[in-house]
């Protein structure tokens, strides 16, 4: 892993809000003397992203996860607290800062909606002061690892949601950023495109080593593609660090089917001892901690007449749902 | 080196757009046909006779509604409508992460739409000529190019204006209402319904401070040929660029400090 190449200390951002009562009343008061309150949706939050890092940004809805994403492109202007993305302060949208970095919002689109997204591409290429044959290799490239060749030429307005998310990707690409910031980019899609979406994803970060800043609210994205997270919760970090060591944290024990020969058998297994969750016939279901697995299993294998066995991993949307919801994990 | 490169971006968004606008080639010919204001305006002129009272001919005063029809066709400005959608519905956000200004995407836009308008509006001034041939009339190259010079220098005014209040999108959603306090002097003092020379005097040295007369009487002036101080509206039409695209940057700057990006 290379050197830091986002550095965030004490940012923080205030939005003005202003709120109405239901009713006439309310409506004619909020004509009248409407009333606004400053809402701090990012609080004090400080993080480092080395090069080539792929970083999953966790939170519920309204957390600020895409908000803390705005401001690391330079979308929207920090109230308090500094950001230096690959040197650069991103506010200030210097166009050698702009030429290396990318956002992709799920479902927002750049491409021009009636024509072929061709043309879009040919567009951003100039933008982004690429010649025509760079740009005509880049294309061909991305859509090779995309898998689009013929809908290229097809209206923007005529393609599926999957062949325009590929074809925002490649305009959002073209330029072959070294940060890419992705909100929600699999949104919508069915399980294919968005496995193959994941795909492309870990292909491009290993051939270019560009940093991804993801944030999704489907967990395979996340674990897929993320070794490490940071939990965002009303604002402000609750986890910042390894995927695993979360889901370990958060998951201490692990649920082990043990199918035996007979029932005697696990009525012996019930009375031995161990964490039993439930038994019916010759089945039973029990609990070991993740870190005496092993030697738990031994045990039983040695002792017990064993016909099959299964462990269960806890449904990780469920663990980390359980981050959503916490204010904070100190592992 | 900076300017080639800016040309190909624009060069490119030009090519880009006037395809899409070519995409809506009916709609364009219909908001052609909606332009026709000037000759409603001078039927009312010629059936009460009132171009007497201000010493045009009838055929002058055709000649100058025809003129005024071209210089709006092609100095009509809508970029604070679609800059205030855009920002709404949240498109704004991938643009303003380009290393290009989003206004440059409304320019171009604005510029293919006048192409692709151009055809339509040739075919609306050649009826307009059958059934009035006593105004056909061929301008000289010199003023010909100097009208378009001063079309084109009326179409920046309106699009730094309508700009700046785009921009203030950036503090209250709907900008285009504060657009329509622009649109009363925009029609009756730009001369799209009268000739400004038809005012009275007091009112008329107050008009001429403001940029109206030199979006439309000017320019309709300057091509019908009746008799304008040509260097002094130029000069006017250049004065106000420099006016407001200052004006322009600096509220952008600010702006964009405010953007919220909602709706993304």
């Amino acid at each position: 892993m290379g050197q830091n190449i986002i550095d965030v200390r004490n940012l923080s951002k205030s939005f003005d809000v202003s709120s109405k009562e239901p009713g006439l009343k309310g409506t004619i008061k909020h004509f009248l003397r409407r009333q606004t309150k400053s809402l701090k949706v990012i609080k004090d939050v400080s993080f480092e992203i080395k090069q080539g890092e792929i970083v999953g940004f966790l939170g519920a809805n309204g957390a600020g996860k895409t908000t803390i994403l705005k401001m690391l492109c330079g979308l929207i202007y920090p109230s308090e607290g500094s950001i230096l993305v690959s040197g650069y302060l991103p506010f200030r949208r210097k166009e050698n800062f702009l030429k290396n970095i990318t956002l992709i919002m799920g479902q927002k689109q750049q491409l021009i909606w009636d024509l072929p997204p061709i043309e879009s591409f040919y567009l951003n290429a100039s933008i982004y002061d690429l010649d025509k044959f760079e740009a005509k290799k880049r294309i061909k490239k991305l859509s090779g690892m995309l898998e689009i060749d013929e809908e290229l030429f097809i209206p923007v307005r005529k393609l599926s949601l999957g062949q325009r998310m590929k074809s925002e990707l490649i305009a959002a690409l073209i330029h072959e950023p070294n940060i890419l910031f992705l909100d929600e980019p699999t949104l919508g899609l069915d399980i294919n495109a968005q496995r193959n979406l994941r795909k492309f994803l870990q292909k491009y970060n290993k051939e270019t080593n560009a940093t991804i800043c993801l944030t999704s609210h489907y967990m395979k994205d996340i674990t897929s593609l993320c070794k490490r997270v940071i939990c965002v919760h009303e604002g402000a970090i609750s986890y910042d660090g390894k995927l695993d060591l979360l889901l370990k944290k958060l998951s201490p024990v692990k649920e082990i089917l043990i199918v035996c020969r007979s029932e005697e058998d696990a009525i012996k297994l019930e009375n031995s001892g161990f964490n039993v969750k439930n038994k019916i016939k010759n089945e039973i279901t029990i609990k070991i901690e993740n870190n005496s697995i092993t030697s738990s299993l031994k045990t039983i294998l040695n002792n017990f007449d064993i016909e099959d066995l299964f462990i269960n991993e806890p449904p990780i949307d469920e663990v980390i749902g359980k981050v959503l919801i916490k204010k904070d994990y100190d592992i | 080196m900076i300017s080639n490169l800016i040309n190909r971006k624009i060069l490119t968004l030009l090519k880009v757009q006037y395809s899409n606008m070519l995409e809506y080639r009916v709609e364009i010919a219909l908001w052609a046909i909606s332009g026709v204001i000037p000759f409603f305006m001078l039927n009312i002129w010629t059936t009460n006779n009132l171009n007497e009272s201000i010493n045009i001919s009838d055929i002058l005063l055709s000649r100058y509604f025809l003129c005024a029809f071209f210089v709006r066709q092609f100095s009509v400005v809508w970029v604070v409508f679609s800059f205030e959608e855009d920002s709404l519905m949240g498109k704004v956000s991938p643009y303003l992460i380009q290393p290009l200004n989003p206004f440059f995407r409304y320019l171009a836009q604005h510029l293919a739409e006048q192409i692709t308008r151009f055809p339509f509006a040739l075919i609306i001034a050649f009826f307009f000529f059958i059934f009035n041939p006593e105004s056909i009339w061929i301008p000289n190259l010199g003023i010909l190019l100097l009208s378009i010079l001063s079309t084109f220098l009326s179409f920046l005014i309106q699009f730094l204006m309508q700009s700046i209040i785009a921009c203030l999108c950036f503090w209250t959603e709907k900008a285009s209402s504060i657009e329509r306090l622009l649109f009363i002097p925009t029609l009756f003092l730009s001369g799209l319904l009268a000739p400004v020379v038809s005012f009275p005097s007091y009112v008329k040295s107050w008009i001429y401070l403001t940029p109206f007369p030199y979006l439309i009487d000017f320019p309709a002036n300057l091509l019908s040929g009746n008799e304008t101080n040509i260097i002094g509206g130029l000069c006017m039409q250049i004065l106000w660029i420099f006016l407001l695209f200052p004006l322009f940057k600096k509220i952008w700057s600010e702006g964009t400090k405010k953007y919220t990006a909602m709706g993304s």
